[in-house]
């Protein structure tokens, strides 16, 4: 036991291995909300109108909803009031003027990002991935443009969509979530500085997996990403996130918002792997997480599929959700969230069925080690219109020591008569009887909790696009060194 | 590694005064109780020992503490593993060095298929012994090998480790390790207990081809019934934490008609020491 405490110790206190900061000239503006600020991010943007206004709407009803006093406390987490005036809410690298090519980019940058074992070099077509890097606050690189662009996919910063496709981010932002939505989309509405755009056009399958790396790099910023992806009649797209932030001391702010349309036909496949910096084996320091997520099904036979791995951040507070319009659509949600030392999550999504005969599933496996607290959220909600409408829902816990917690909540909304729904919930233990078992078989400590969360994870990674479904599983390993007990 | 483990490490099996296990005056509390009062028990290579006693009796006690499990104290005395210091390795080093255990109840772990976990035991032995990993071809045409010695179907390697297993399928599945590892020393903790008597066959004959000089058996049993089909060199009998009685096979049958009363209470036989030596 003590042995096994021991290692399980050493390995959830290994050293985050992204923690490093790149020492590059960055411009940020003094820390603080308020109008000037929400202007001043438009106008560096050099942004239409539309958006201006749409973001001083968000900033009005923000200070509406702080002022009386809205911030959403109903996760299943703790932390200290967060001070909006002490962020900055927008951090650049210093003289990024339009880039024709990646060879301006900052070398640091690039040194950056290859240090997280991303390539921003199109020479390494190899992988297949096209890549946006987001930078604190703004998208430094995308890579692969000009061979989306002969298949008429647009794949570029938000900021860059905002001026070149106005019509498509005018007519789709906000439509899925508004900026009414909740306290934190609201402010991500007011403050964002950029994120990624894609548009799919009709009968496309986009010939290679899509992906945004969003670093926090700069202190005391806050990171407020948004994402809209559009899938029109007929297209299919893959798109990948991952995120990292150095070690520090304070906890850093990331509300960001992810918004995904699918229209008649389409099928849109969304996978993330959260690694946000979690804070110190005593809890000190990390991120909040606290992100919005929707994918409306919009058309017929329109599929959405969201898959997330999540290591990182102090504190996750994210819900991808699926809105089933169109007859016949399908929502997925398949997630592997992990809590070690002090982290929180409380995590799930919402399937909203509103056309004939939608389908959705949902498996979510929540790891609790070292005084982890995990906490699956969920709502299936079937509508009147719904009929034939199906869920099953799948929610796993797995426990790793005695010092952590696994809560779940779920929540069942049926008014149509001629719904299936089938719910099943499993809490397990890793076992000292388990791991000695193991071990009288010849494999480690670490080895055999190591094979028993990924065995309990196995489902979830087959989701991932292959590459990544490795790259998860190291990630897991990584994050629960030092965990057993 | 000091001069005296080289030695040992060249001259396994060959080294005539090298006991394959030797146990001397093993005490072991737990919670403070005491289990074990003082076993003594010495198993050469190539021997088959079976130790029997009722239930309570220390049987399992014994064996999880040779496997290392750390719940157990052990108070007093030493247990030597080829003549090395065997309760000074941990239990995942004890295995890859050829100890064996069969666990009387075998755990479950949803979500490992069984291929899985011997593929990543059988490794951490082969590393052990120097040896290189099999890939995946080798290691398939070996495993389909070892399962039809136990007569189970391939589509057990992959359903997870003992989880809707039958009781017999995961005595069978014990075994199935075992011929894997290779083992050197094998406890089998009451492999026999819920078995029928075609599964029971099938584990004896596991057992009698798996047999060669260099490998040694403790066989931990209740009943004398797997001791019809798997004939020991000595038989031991354990009550109250000490073993009270050793003898040839025949002390099986003795048991099975007599059972264990005339036995409890005993001291420890003295015909012990001379009936195990050399």
């Amino acid at each position: 036991m003590t042995s096994d405490r021991q290692t399980i110790d050493s390995i959830t206190s290994q050293e985050y291995k992204y923690g490093f900061v790149t020492d590059i000239e960055q411009e940020t503006i003094p820390p603080g909300l308020s109008e000037a600020v929400v202007r001043l991010i438009s106008s560096k943007k050099e942004e239409p109108d539309f958006m201006l206004q749409w973001r001083l709407k968000a900033y009005r009803r923000f200070v509406q909803l702080q002022a009386d006093n809205k911030e959403p406390h109903w996760a299943k987490a703790e932390y200290e009031p967060i001070d909006y005036q002490a962020i900055s809410y927008y951090s650049a690298p210093k003289d990024t003027p339009e880039l024709s090519s990646l060879d301006e980019v900052d070398p640091k940058l690039l040194e950056t990002y290859t240090k997280l074992g991303i390539s921003l070099l199109e020479q390494k077509r190899l992988t297949g991935v096209a890549v946006d890097a987001v930078f604190d606050s703004v998208s430094v690189a995308t890579t692969f443009k000009d061979a989306l662009a002969e298949v008429g996919v647009i794949f570029c910063p938000f900021s860059e969509a905002v001026q070149k496709h106005p019509e498509l981010v005018e007519k789709y932002l906000g439509s899925v979530v508004p900026y009414t939505d909740n306290f934190f989309a609201t402010l991500n509405s007011a403050v964002f500085s950029d994120g990624s755009f894609v548009y799919i056009p009709k009968g496309v399958r986009c010939p290679m997996e899509l992906s945004t790396y969003f670093r926090m790099n700069a202190a005391k910023t806050g990171q407020f990403e948004r994402t809209l992806i559009i899938a029109d009649q007929g297209s299919y797209v893959s798109y990948l996130e991952g995120c990292t932030a150095p070690m520090r001391d304070e906890n850093q702010l990331h509300a960001a918002v992810v918004e995904l349309i699918a229209l008649d036909d389409a099928e849109i496949k969304y996978s993330t792997v959260q690694n946000w910096y979690p804070g110190d084996k005593n809890g000190v320091g990390g991120i909040y997480n606290f992100v919005t997520k929707r994918g409306a099904c919009r058309g017929v036979n329109s599929k959405i599929s969201w898959t997330q791995v999540e290591t990182g951040s102090a504190i996750t507070w994210k819900y991808p959700s699926c809105i089933l319009q169109g007859d016949n659509s399908i929502g997925e949600f398949y997630s592997v969230a992990l809590t070690n030392n002090y982290q929180q999550a409380d995590t799930g999504t919402k399937m909203i069925h509103l056309g004939k005969n939608t389908r959705s599933t949902i498996i979510s496996k929540g790891i609790s080690a070292g005084h982890g607290q995990n906490t699956y959220r969920g709502q299936v909600k079937i509508m009147p219109g719904a009929t034939g409408a199906r869920n099953y829902s799948q929610c796993d816990s797995l426990l790793v020591g005695d010092q952590c917690g696994a809560h779940t909540f779920p929540d069942i909304d049926v008014r149509n008569s001629s719904a299936r729904m089938e719910h099943e919930a499993t809490t397990t233990r890793i076992g000292e009887d388990q791991i000695f078992y193991c071990r009288q078989r010849g494999l480690s400590t670490e080895e055999a909790v190591s094979m028993i969360v990924n065995g309990f994870c196995r489902d979830i990674f087959r989701k991932l696009p292959m590459e990544f479904a490795v790259e998860a599983q190291k990630l897991l390993e990584l994050s629960l060194e030092g965990s057993v007990g | 590694m000091n001069i005296r483990e080289l030695n040992n490490n060249h001259s396994l099996n060959q080294d005539k005064n090298i006991r394959m296990l030797e146990i001397k005056d093993l005490h072991v509390s737990v919670e403070g109780q005491e289990i074990l009062k003082g076993i003594n028990l010495s198993v050469g290579a190539g021997e088959l020992h079976a130790l029997m006693g009722p239930n309570g009796s220390g049987k399992s006690t014994l064996a999880q503490v040779l496997a290392g499990r750390d719940i157990y104290q052990v108070t007093a005395g030493e247990v030597l593993f080829e003549g090395r210091d065997l309760l000074a390795l941990t239990p995942e080093v004890r295995a890859r060095k050829g100890l064996f255990l069969s666990f009387q109840y075998p755990v479950v772990i949803s979500g490992v298929n069984n291929i899985y976990l011997l593929q990543a035991a059988l490794n951490a032995r082969r590393k052990e012994r120097g040896e290189e990993a099999l890939d995946a071809v080798d290691f398939l045409a070996l495993v389909r090998n070892r399962l039809q010695a136990v007569q189970m179907d391939e589509s057990f390697l992959y359903r997870p480790v003992n989880e809707g297993f039958s009781g017999g399928e995961k005595k069978r599945n014990e075994i199935l390790q075992m011929l894997i590892l290779e083992p050197i020393l094998a406890i089998l903790d009451e492999t026999d207990s819920g078995l029928d008597i075609d599964a029971l066959k099938i584990v004896a004959e596991g057992i009698n081809n798996f047999r060669t000089p260099q490998r040694s058996f403790l066989v931990i049993t209740h009943y004398q019934r797997l001791l019809g089909y798997v004939e020991p060199d000595w038989v031991h009998v354990i009550s109250e934490g000490r073993i009270v009685k050793t003898g040839g096979p025949e002390l099986a049958h003795e048991l099975e008609e007599r059972g264990y009363g005339w036995l409890q209470g005993g001291q420890p036989d003295v015909t012990i020491k001379a009936a195990i030596g050399p």
